[in-house]
């Protein structure tokens, strides 16, 4: 019986190490192990065994039944894993194809320029006025100390509507536009971001219609020294850490003194290079202390405020920032051009 | 303006200072220079030499063979081609290995078999620009007019060896449009002292007076005007050194008298006329405003006519100049002129400008004159023009100058407290630095206790407030030196508007949606805007536009974004998804009505992922979709609606006008397939709204709402009605019929085909029913299912699809 159990257990287990289907496997638990199977046979035949011999063959039996079922278990379990691998390696996918593209636009490089500097004046506390594109005469030139026949009108030929209306030439009209509103009540700070227009034929580095980005601050004891500041960390946020900035005079109707700002050159680090024409230096945007002329028209007390006023060209700043070789680029709106400014 | 070093060194010791160096210090001081231009430019090898023979070269017409002596042991041969070559001249030669510009070298050469060991050189060959050559020399070899020896540098005798800084003058420095202006500012900047002619003039016994009188009608017009006359003077061409200063200025010599004239010109600032006294016609200088319509010939020989506005200059009974502006022909200065009347005036700036303007005639003169000139100064330039005639043209000066008007005015005091300059620029200038700056600019001024008064002299008319004293000091102090400080002022928040805060929303929405954002002109031409718009949309037309391209403004922005669409499409570059944010402009009172619109194009593939087989056109839905996701960004989701519209120029089955509540703000649709074909666009859609409506709209603030505590259920139902019944209408009786329990109602299906009649269409939706008091039992369901599908049924005689 002994000998019988052994051979059955020696047979079962070659089966079960050959079954390779999940069927197989259920076949060989039935055979052996079933209700009619040789095992459950001998269970039953253990009757008529002696007492002493009885337990003895019940824990073989039972031995050799739990080794039966460990090892077919182990086998569904070996058979189900290589199932679950065959569907995985079935279900390989080649990583290297392209994925699905996001559909995603972007900004214009001149929105994205008037941005980040809207956001950088924002930061040091300014707010963004906006104005209208068609100007009275009086807000675009009398009201910035450009009164009819003034010579520096030439400086800014224009594209007038009626003799009283034109396209304006700057968005400095915000300036006297805002203060107005304030009866001679300060401080003053605003940022004025818009479109100008004037009269120029189109080419590599002239436009009809470009963006400007004038900015005003006037209050008590506003100084030049505090232009400088506001225009150095606007200078190296924009262009970088390592700018200087220098001041030269210069002239502008609407403020006395007048300056022009250069930063360091950012290509050459200031030594020369084509970018700054061999100078180290880039002219940046114009500005100066407002005129008194413009403080008085709009109602406030040159002698109690002062005020600093700066204009600049976004235009320009993308130029010399994304290198930019032609102005047209910005109006044509190739999309191949617009989509260069996808990425931070 | 351009000045010549070596001219400026007759007045300034600009010795150490190379002329890039003095270029940095001048910009710095505040006048830029715009570019340092060397004379010479990479010539080398140019000598004088003496033509001792000249023949005709027996194999060419054209062609001279010369022997010339270059100051080397034996003449050398040189073949010449031009037409004024003749023995005896003093000539310039390139040598042999000479170089001129543009790199050229002068090798030995064989012509028609005759040896040439040189070239003898015309002006132009040296560099000097066709416009600047007189006009002797315009078409032949340079030939010198004075006692010169062979084998010197020519370049030397020519000035060639000078180097020019172009001065970009800003409107106020009209000051330093003068040579004796530059002076002064190079003296400042450098803290130099400066020479400044002093005209020694010896006048004839010979009284002006006998020979002319001048009478102004108006002082006004023309504050100071006198006239000097000088006899006997020989007209020929300027010696060689006034013809240098001439050309290093960029102005062609013409003869003596004239080029004296225009020296002074430069050198003083004073715009002078010399006028033919034997053909002056009278006695008598009269200015005066002219009569509406009268007529003159100006040097130019054009007939000009003249109005009440412009002030000429009269021998009493016509016209011979325009003040200012221009000389007449008739008075002009010829070659047997022996008489010169020489005018020096102050005329009104004004009136040179406006003749200037309307008559279309800018001169060196006239530039000055509108820009203002040193009022003092006038009668010192006529002593220096009739002083260099004298010397020049041999002249005789009569005694006096016949005027009218004060030779000179005051200067003005204005005042200035070193407190106040510093408190502009933040700076601590100290009462010591101040009056050193004055000093240096040769201002005179008291100073009583830190405030100064500043005698300004007439020469800088630019200074005339405290402020202008303020730029002087801190330009010559250095702007460099001015600190960098953070403003001092209350501190206020920075911040946007909610418009612009929601505009910024908007473009990162569109963006994120797959458009890209465009800028176009907004000048445009009627035809553009008649293209997409009936004749009853007026625009605001430009009174001077510089073409017909960009002459008024535009009212809508989708002509030039499908501008942009057809260039792109030029290009192969026929996926498109763009979109503006622009003004648009349409006739208002005083100033035109402008409204921020929003535009869209979209044509081509919207989506396209080709290895999983994945491509969608754009089409209406794709647009619709984009403006029905921003109504959900700013509040009005359930106030946005679209319906069925016909515009000019879009398809007439697919456009829908865009409704804000129960206002109209714009339209969206397809271009008519005409438009498509004339425009060579395929399928295109295209939008615009008025942006500020949307971003204005009146909206309640986000709120939180109970998120769902029951199940809800869900009932599908599909409808065949018939295909011209659109699905919108058939939503709106659903819900209204629905009633309250009724929370979502989404289309699922659009069906037309096999199983259903000609003419009929499905539409399924799925409604989904929620209480949210309570689960909701199977009769309440029941009960406003039943009332929609009889509502449908009702109205539209749906019946339910199996
Ligand atoms: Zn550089």
């Amino acid at each position: 019986m002994q000998e019988r159990l052994q051979a059955l257990k020696e047979e079962a287990l070659s089966e079960i190490q050959q079954a390779s289907s999940m069927k197989e496997v259920q076949d060989i638990k039935v055979k052996f192990l079933g209700k009619k199977g040789p095992i459950t046979e001998i269970s039953k035949g253990m009757g008529k065994l002696s007492k002493e011999e009885r337990p003895k063959m019940g824990q073989l039996v039972n031995e050799i039944r739990n080794a039966i079922s460990d090892q077919l278990e182990e086998k569904i379990a070996r058979l189900e894993k290589a199932a679950v691998e065959e569907r995985l390696k079935k279900e390989t996918i080649d990583v290297s194809l392209p994925g699905r593209p996001v559909k995603r636009g972007n900004h214009h490089p001149l929105t994205r320029v008037i941005e980040e500097i809207e956001d950088l004046f924002l930061g040091m506390g300014f707010s963004i006025a906006e104005g209208p594109e068609v100007e009275t005469d009086y807000y675009n030139f009398e009201a910035l100390n450009l009164p009819k026949d003034h010579p520096a009108r030439d400086m800014q030929d224009s594209f007038y509507i009626t003799e009283e209306t034109l396209l304006r030439t700057h968005t400095s009209p915000m300036q006297a536009r805002t203060m107005e509103k304030l009866n001679g009540e300060g401080p003053v700070k605003i940022i004025v971001p818009g479109k100008v227009y004037r009269r120029d034929t189109d080419d590599a580095t002239h436009s009809h219609q470009f963006m400007q980005i004038e900015g005003l601050m006037v209050g008590e004891n506003v100084r030049m020294s505090d232009l400088k500041g506001v225009l150095q960390s606007f200078a190296k946020k924009m262009f970088g850490e390592e700018r200087e900035i220098r001041l030269r005079p210069s002239f502008f109707p609407f403020t006395e003194p007048s300056v022009e700002m250069d930063i360091s050159c950012f290509n050459c680090g200031g030594d020369g290079c084509s970018v700054c024409k061999g100078t180290g230096w880039i002219e940046i945007l114009g500005g100066g202390m407002v005129h008194p002329n413009v403080l008085r028209m709009s109602g406030f007390d040159p002698e109690k405020v002062t005020g600093f006023a700066f204009g600049m060209g976004p235009e320009r700043i993308a130029m010399l920032k994304y290198g930019i070789d032609d102005i047209r680029h910005f109006y044509t709106n190739d999309s191949r051009f617009i989509k260069q400014f996808n990425s931070l | 303006m351009l000045v010549s070093m070596n001219w400026l060194k007759q007045y300034v010791d600009l010795d150490s200072y190379s002329a890039n160096e003095l270029a940095d210090l001048i910009t710095k001081g505040g006048i830029e220079v715009e570019t340092v231009e060397q004379l010479n430019k990479g010539i080398s090898g140019v000598v004088i030499g003496h033509v001792l023979e000249c023949q005709q070269h027996p194999d060419a017409d054209k062609l001279n063979i010369c022997k010339v002596e270059i100051g080397e042991e034996e003449p050398v041969q040189i073949i010449c081609g031009a037409p004024n070559i003749a023995r005896g001249q003093y000539v310039a030669v390139a040598k042999v290995g000479a170089v001129l510009p543009g790199n050229f070298k002068i090798k030995k050469a064989k012509l028609r078999g005759e040896a040439s060991h040189g070239m003898i050189c015309s002006l132009q060959e040296l560099g000097i620009e066709s416009k600047l050559v007189a006009k002797e020399y315009a078409d032949g070899i340079f030939v010198f007019s004075e006692n010169v020896t062979p084998g010197e540098d020519a370049l030397e005798y020519l000035n060639l060896h000078d180097e020019v800084l172009e001065l970009g003058l800003t409107p106020n420095r009209a000051d330093a449009m003068n040579m004796i202006g530059v002076a002064y500012e190079v003296g400042a900047v450098l803290n130099r002292s400066i020479d400044l002619p002093s005209p020694e003039l010896v006048r004839s016994d010979e009284d002006v007076e006998d020979y002319v009188s001048v009478r102004v009608e108006n002082e006004e017009d023309n504050p100071y005007y006198g006239a000097t006359v000088i006899k006997d003077v020989t007209i020929k061409p300027s010696p060689q050194w006034l013809v240098n200063r001439l050309v290093s200025a960029g102005i062609r010599p013409i003869n003596n008298v004239v080029d004296i004239t225009n020296y002074v010109l430069l050198e003083y600032g004073q715009p002078l006329h010399a006028f033919d006294y034997d053909r002056f016609g009278s006695k008598e200088v009269v200015i005066r405003r002219a009569t509406d319509g009268e007529k003159m010939i100006t040097l130019d020989d054009v007939e000009r006519t003249l109005s009440s506005e412009h002030l000429v200059i009269t021998n009493g009974s016509k016209p011979v100049a325009v003040a200012g502006v221009m000389g007449g022909a008739d008075s002009e200065v010829k070659e047997d002129t022996k008489t010169i009347l020489l005018e020096a005036a102050y005329f009104n700036s004004k009136l040179v400008r406006k003749a200037s303007k309307d008559l279309g005639l800018r001169s060196d003169s006239s530039a000055r004159f509108e820009k203002g000139i040193d009022r003092n100064r006038v009668v010192g330039a006529s002593e220096r023009a009739a002083q260099l005639i004298q010397e020049i043209a041999g002249g005789t000066v009569l005694k006096g100058i016949a005027e009218q008007g004060a030779r000179t005015i005051e200067a003005l005091d204005v005042s200035i407290e070193v407190n106040r300059i510093n408190q502009v620029l933040g700076t601590e200038i100290t009462e010591t630095e101040v009056a050193a700056i004055f000093e240096r600019l040769q201002f005179s001024y008291q100073n009583f206790g830190g405030t100064f008064t500043v005698q300004v002299p007439p020469r800088r008319p630019d200074i005339t407030i405290s402020e202008d004293l303020i730029e002087e000091v801190g330009r010559l102090y250095g702007y460099d030196n001015v600190p960098a400080t953070l403003p001092m002022t209350e501190s206020t928040p920075g911040q946007l508007s909610e418009y612009q805060v929601k505009r910024r929303h908007l473009r990162r929405t569109l963006e994120g949606a797959g458009l890209y954002q465009t800028v176009t002109y907004s000048l445009t031409s009627p035809s553009k805007r008649l293209f997409f718009s009936d004749e009853s949309v007026e625009a605001v037309r430009l009174a001077m536009p510089m073409s017909e391209e960009r002459s008024e403004l535009r009212t809508s922005l989708i002509p030039h974004l499908l501008e942009v669409a057809q260039y792109n499409r030029n290009r192969q570059l026929e996926n498109i998804a763009f979109y503006e944010t622009a003004s648009v402009f349409l006739p208002g009172d005083e100033l035109p009505i402008e409204q921020e619109h929003l535009a869209g194009v979209v044509s081509g593939l919207w989506q396209e992922h080709l290895w999983q087989k994945e491509k969608k056109a754009a089409d209406f839905f794709v647009v619709k979709g984009i403006l029905e996701e921003l109504a959900v960004e700013f509040g009005v989701e359930d106030r946005l609606t679209f319906a069925r519209a016909e515009e000019p120029k879009l398809h007439p089955g697919r456009t829908a006008a865009v409704y804000l509540d129960e206002e109209l703000i714009g339209y969206i649709g397809q271009l008519h397939p005409e438009v498509e074909k004339e425009l060579d666009l395929s399928e295109t859609y295209v939008f615009e709204i008025n942006l500020e409506k949307l971003l204005q709209a009146d909206v309640a603030h986000l709120k939180y709402k109970k998120l769902p505590r029951f199940p809800s259920v869900t009932r599908d139902v599909a409808l065949v009605v018939n295909e011209s019944l659109e699905a919108g209408e058939v939503k709106r009786v659903i819900k209204e019929a629905g009633g309250s329990k009724l929370v979502e109602i989404q289309l699922f299906d659009v069906y037309q085909g096999e199983h259903l009649d000609e003419g009929q269409k499905s539409l399924a939706f799925s409604l989904r029913y929620y209480n949210p008091e309570q689960t909701l039992t199977e009769e309440e369901v029941k009960k406003a299912h039943d009332r929609v599908l009889k509502a449908v049924e009702e109205q539209f005689g749906a019946a339910l699809r199996q």
